[in-house]
């Protein structure tokens, strides 16, 4: 029974026996106050956090070379451990024994300070995301807000990093991904006001437990795929890795930094690729919940549940990364300000009007008269669609014209085509 | 505990103040300006306003403070240290700031400040009832005014 409920609720069992354990030694025995054994249970709470950071991200980097190469019919790392499983602790000692390089001209605090801010947004983030029914570290009225105000301050890191470093490459680095942290952020928050209006609160928690019968995703399809979009935009994830484009300005704010700095950049990205997935499965996929189906509720923990939809979102990532190009920034800066952000702000509207609907039924999210409600939304969605797809027209826009001409032939349509 | 955390928000928002005008190098003091900005948001939070202290990091740290980055990133002599930190008018600032702080503080000192019930409602429904209901208009004129802002800068940009 006890092993049951290790396996069912980890988190609150072990914090339990923390939390007795500590009143023991401390209140009891020292006589010391009752706040210090909650001082030491958030701290304990917060190194818990930092520590499954690392070890996620270990473990994203080699899932995404994994899955990267399979796509490209590659083996990928399948040399140390089990196919290739240590590799991101070889590459981990790798950057610790890696000298610590300060370019000449750079600003020495600012350089050596960017890598120690840009980790702390990312870890930040998660002080309100329930991973677990009751397991959260502190459930926030204001939890999306909190999300938006923490992530937007990353780019000042970024900022501080390209220019810090002294180099053109690094600056234009640094000024591309706030240029576009800025642009997309908006899209991103818009997106999630629909649901925030369906729930009634900014609270994650209360965003969890309204997907209670029916996820958001299905209420607000468009608003899933913009918050995707968006979100992938702001982790300068693959199609929208500008700010980090190896081959334009060679890998962007962070290319002066080596070993142990760039290694925490590095944390920083991919802890911010694992956040993405996790508001993603908080906010539109049901969160710790398993999919509504009788008998199905107690089938996994609830933490199992929450890690196999964050993964499943994750492994999206890495599948647009594996499949799309770069995006020019001209694009880049048109589809968020042409494309998502008119789209968002006609789906707030809409889902007014679905709401307003729902207002006059009565219909509610926590009981059966969810599923008229959620025809409605469907309707008004699809509709949404394909208005977007009537102005945008994706068959007319300008695309490149390919001749086919014999060898022969070549030199004149080439010279003809250039004007040459 | 509540006054250990006020004498360190309080601090960092005043040694942010006090470098911000300090520093030679104009990058370092708007990133002294955002430590104080983050300390001022640390305040808020210790006056129960959650929502005031998201908003002050959202729009203060995430945007103002960026593009007042950018713009001095923009400006000449950024990291020049001879260039001057004041100019003839400091001891004047100074003592027009000081009677300033002299009359808040003569105003502010003797007021008695109401407590709210124990059990406050969530600021952001309070809010956002507020904004709808009895200050609608004032809202809907704040937001005309950054609409204009916004294309006047839009036109500014086309020249």
């Amino acid at each position: 029974m006890d092993i049951l409920k290790l396996i069912y609720d980890p988190f609150g069992s072990i914090g339990e026996g923390l939390r007795g354990l500590l009143t023991q030694l401390l209140v009891q025995s020292l006589g010391l106050p009752d706040w210090t054994v909650t001082l030491i249970m958030l701290i304990a709470g917060a190194g818990f956090l930092v520590a499954v950071a690392t070890v996620t991200m270990m473990f994203l980097t080699w899932l995404e070379r994994k899955v990267i190469a399979r796509m490209q019919d590659r083996l990928g790392p399948n040399r140390a451990g089990l196919y290739g499983i240590l590799q991101p602790v070889a590459d981990m000692v790798k950057l610790f024994t890696k000298e610590d390089i300060t370019p000449s001209g750079a600003d020495r605090v600012i350089y050596n300070l960017s890598p120690m801010l840009v980790v702390l947004p990312s870890l930040l983030v998660f002080a309100v995301v329930p991973f677990a029914n009751h397991v959260i570290i502190s459930d926030l009225s204001i939890g999306f807000l909190y999300i938006v105000a923490i992530g937007s301050t990353s780019t000042i890191a970024l900022l501080m990093g390209g220019w810090g470093s002294n180099n053109k490459y690094a600056l234009l680095g640094g000024m591309r991904a706030v240029a576009q942290f800025v642009s997309y952020e908006i899209p991103q928050v818009l997106s999630v006001v629909g649901v925030l209006l369906l729930t009634g609160s900014l609270s994650l928690g209360r965003i969890v437990y309204a997907q209670n019968y029916v996820w958001f995703a299905a209420f607000q399809p468009v608003a899933f795929i913009i918050f995707l979009l968006a979100s992938v935009s702001e982790a300068n994830r693959t199609p929208f890795d500008l700010p980090e484009a190896e081959s334009e300005i060679i890998a962007g704010y962070h290319v002066e930094y080596s070993g142990i700095k760039f290694a925490l950049y590095f944390l920083a990205e991919y802890i911010n690729t694992f956040a993405i997935s996790v508001f993603a499965t908080t906010i539109f996929l049901g969160g710790w919940q398993g999919p509504y189906l009788p008998g199905w509720g107690a089938l996994l923990p609830d933490w199992l549940w929450f890690l196999l939809k964050s993964y499943a979102v994750v492994f999206v990532m890495i599948w647009m990364r594996g499949t799309l190009p770069r995006l020019r920034i001209d694009q880049l800066m048109n589809l968020a300000w042409k494309a998502l952000v008119p789209l968002a702000l006609v789906n707030l509207l809409l889902t007014g009007v679905g709401l307003s609907v729902m207002q006059v039924f009565g219909w509610k999210l926590n009981d059966f008269t969810v599923f008229p409600s959620l025809a409605v939304f469907l309707v008004l969605n699809v509709l949404m669609g394909a208005g977007f797809l009537a102005v945008f027209k994706p068959a007319h826009l300008p695309k490149r014209k390919v001749v086919l001409v014999s060898r022969s032939r070549a030199f004149e349509v080439t010279t003809t085509f250039t004007g040459r | 505990m509540e006054f250990v955390l006020f004498i360190l928000f309080a601090g960092m928002t005043l040694t942010g103040a006090i470098l911000m005008v300090a520093l030679h190098n104009l990058v370092r003091a708007v990133l002294a300006m955002i430590l104080g900005f983050v300390g001022l948001a640390g305040l808020y939070l210790l006056l129960e306003a959650e929502f005031l202290a998201a908003i002050q990091v959202l729009i203060y740290v995430g945007a103002v403070a960026i593009l007042v980055l950018f713009a001095v990133m923009l400006t000449q002599r950024v990291s020049d240290p001879n260039a001057p930190v004041n100019n003839n008018q400091a001891w004047l600032g100074f003592t027009v700031a000081l009677g300033f702080f002299g009359m808040l503080s003569a105003v502010f000192a003797p007021l008695k400040w109401p407590s709210l019930p124990e059990q406050s409602v969530s600021t952001v429904e309070n809010l956002g009832k507020q904004l709808i209901g009895p200050y609608a208009v004032p809202f809907e004129a704040a937001s005309v005014v950054l609409l204009v802002a916004l294309l006047g800068a839009i036109i500014l940009a086309r020249e």
